[in-house]
């Protein structure tokens, strides 16, 4: 019969806006600004930096090695080298970023800055309602707007949170005992030697970051 | 009809000049269908000759959202290229990175693991399904069924849209695959979702041809429309479901066996008129093969690494040579042709776009139709203009 396959098509159609009231399934929206949907733990939207600590400055991991800068493919961010230095999360002494733009408007989100990123000190943020009427100076974000927390990471990302900070520990457990073996050392020779003065002490190490 | 079979007959290359002659008295009326119409996916613009409502003349004027992809690409490393290639057919850009990281390890001769292949797999797999069903959706919009068919497939593609965002960070421009693997491994929450979304489908391809396949509307709109012979439909290098639903059974999939698609059990639809209900109904046959293949690749996933060993991320130059590397994209074959002369940026990246060359034979399908059913065919080639104008 001619208006088979309409009448088909309309059950169909009836069937999903009367299940509508009865399963959630079938109602998929939601009301956005007064509903929200969580975001993927995955999620990304620009990135941020992390530091330690509760000093965004002192705590930053950034050691302004610019090869984001040098790897990003729209070349969003900026980053001028600082002229001193200033101990990093194992107590070596780093460069730190004196400047570090991220022109979010140009950023297209690809997360290549943080793949290549050795140190771990940039990551993704999540939060993606920017909208700001500055299109200039609101959408360039500098070093201290980009700086988060490392809670805030762990509230984001907990899992990558999670591995990064075992990756660092054990980084910084090998470096203190590669230091400690050092020191050791040092003072084996020294007692060798056997001089008259004490052994020098191991050098005093700074904590630098958390 | 007839107007259109004398063409194909007059037609000795597909290189030709219009020939259909206006019968009427009067002059013809140009219109330009575009950049800016609800019709074009974009900015395409058509300029038609119309005699009363036949279309006479169709030129295609292509460009408007070009973005020097190829350029840009070749000053840039081989991995800043990937986010770009997300950029080109942004509705599967999976498949885009497949494309390019394939043509790249071809280059550089880089191994990939097989539990990387199988996510792949299983990634553009469920690439050509929302790709389908949202094409589907935007044809039968067309054709002026203003939202339902087009919402139920929104409705599903954002559960598979939910599945990438959770794997790889976002919900379209992934940026997932890489040479000699993929960036992150899946976990097992994300395999159990996956499987759910995966069971869940036929029920929705079902839903969705119930709605559509015997809809008198639709078959009288599609049924004998912008009928696209399987000898033009070669010679022209059309590809993809356009290809097939001439009636020539090429997919690369088949073809190549590139990947790991020898392992896997599917079965290629083919049309037998070449209309538009016949790409409809290869697109629905498409999705339930697709279907199956993500079923047995999701039974057979391995444990392993998801990157060779050998892989490099940063500094990745290799040796000098060319390499072609293509895949069965959604919408046809997307290749990537890459010269390297040993620098960390190729000296020449190309693009073989399946929406482009597809579109090359619209006005071949449209001469001798009404206006109404150039929107039609034209959503029935199935394009993103990311991919067309690059």
């Amino acid at each position: 019969m001619l208006g088979d396959g309409i009448l088909k098509g309309m059950a169909e159609t009836a069937r999903n806006f009367f299940g509508s009231y009865v399963s959630k399934e079938r109602l998929t929206t939601v009301e956005y600004p007064e509903q929200r949907i969580p975001t993927a733990e995955n999620a990304r939207v620009f990135p941020f930096l992390v530091y330690d600590g509760t000093d965004w400055e002192a705590g930053m991991r950034c050691v302004a090695c610019q090869i984001c800068e040098k790897e990003c493919p729209p070349k969003c961010i900026y980053i001028e080298k600082s002229a001193d230095k200033k101990p990093d999360f194992v107590g070596k002494p780093q460069f730190y970023p004196a400047r570090f733009d991220i022109d979010i408007s140009v950023c297209m989100s690809c997360q290549i800055c943080v793949e290549v990123c050795p140190f771990e000190a940039i990551k993704m943020d999540t939060q993606f309602e920017l909208a700001t009427d500055d299109r200039f100076g609101g959408l360039l974000e500098d070093r201290q707007k980009l700086a988060k927390s490392n809670e805030y990471y762990h509230s984001i990302h907990p899992t990558e949170a999670a591995e990064v900070d075992a990756r660092l520990a054990e980084e910084k457990a090998k470096v203190e005992a590669k230091a400690k073996a050092a020191a050791e050392a040092s003072a084996a020779k020294a007692a060798a030697a056997s001089s008259p003065t004490p052994p020098a002490a191991p050098p005093a190490k700074t904590e630098g970051g958390s | 009809m007839s107007v259109v079979e004398t063409k194909a007959e007059r037609v000795t290359g597909w290189n030709r000049p219009p020939v259909i002659e206006p019968d009427g008295e009067g002059e013809l009326l140009e219109v330009a269908m575009g950049p800016h119409h609800p019709s074009t996916h974009g900015v395409f613009r058509m300029d038609v000759a119309l005699d009363g409502e036949r279309v006479i003349r169709l030129k295609p004027v292509f460009g408007y959202l070009h973005r020097n992809h190829e350029k840009i690409a070749e000053g840039a490393s081989y991995l800043a290229s990937m986010p770009y290639t997300d950029r080109l057919d942004y509705f599967c850009s999976l498949t885009n990175n497949w494309a390019y990281a394939l043509a790249v390890e071809k280059l550089a001769g880089q191994p990939v693991p097989e539990r990387a292949e199988y996510i792949r797999v299983i990634l553009a797999e469920l690439t050509r399904i929302q790709n389908h069903a949202s094409s589907i959706g935007f044809l039968i919009q067309e054709m002026g069924a203003s939202g339902t068919p087009l919402m139920y497939a929104f409705k599903e593609r954002e559960k598979i849209l939910d599945l990438f965002e959770s794997l790889t960070g976002s919900r379209m421009m992934c940026n997932y695959m890489r040479f000699g693997g993929c960036r992150v491994d899946v976990s097992a929450p994300w395999l159990d979702a996956t499987r759910k979304v995966v069971a869940g489908l036929p029920a929705f391809v079902d839903e969705f041809e119930a709605l559509l396949s015997s809809n008198e509307i639709l078959m009288a709109r599609c049924q004998g429309v912008g009928i696209l012979r399987p000898e033009l439909a070669v010679n022209a290098g059309v590809s993809g479901p356009m290809l097939r639903a001439s009636g020539v059974n090429y997919d690369i999939r088949k073809v190549d066996h590139y990947g790991i698609y020898d392992r896997f059990q599917f079965r290629i639809p083919l049309g037998d008129h070449g209309d538009i209900y016949d790409r409809y109904m290869v697109r629905v046959l498409e999705m339930r093969e697709s279907i199956r293949i993500l079923e047995q690749a999701l039974r057979d996933l391995p444990a392993g690494p998801i990157m060779d060993a050998k892989a490099k991320i940063r500094g990745f130059r290799p040796k000098p040579g060319e390499a072609y590397g293509r895949i069965e994209a959604p919408k046809g074959e997307l290749g990537f042709y890459l010269i390297s002369d040993g620098g960390p940026n190729p000296y020449r990246y190309r693009v073989r776009p399946p929406s482009l060359i597809n579109l090359t034979v619209l006005e071949d399908m449209c001469l001798g139709h009404n206006v109404a059913d150039v929107v039609l065919i034209f959503g029935s080639v199935d394009i993103v203009l990311g991919e067309v104008d690059r």
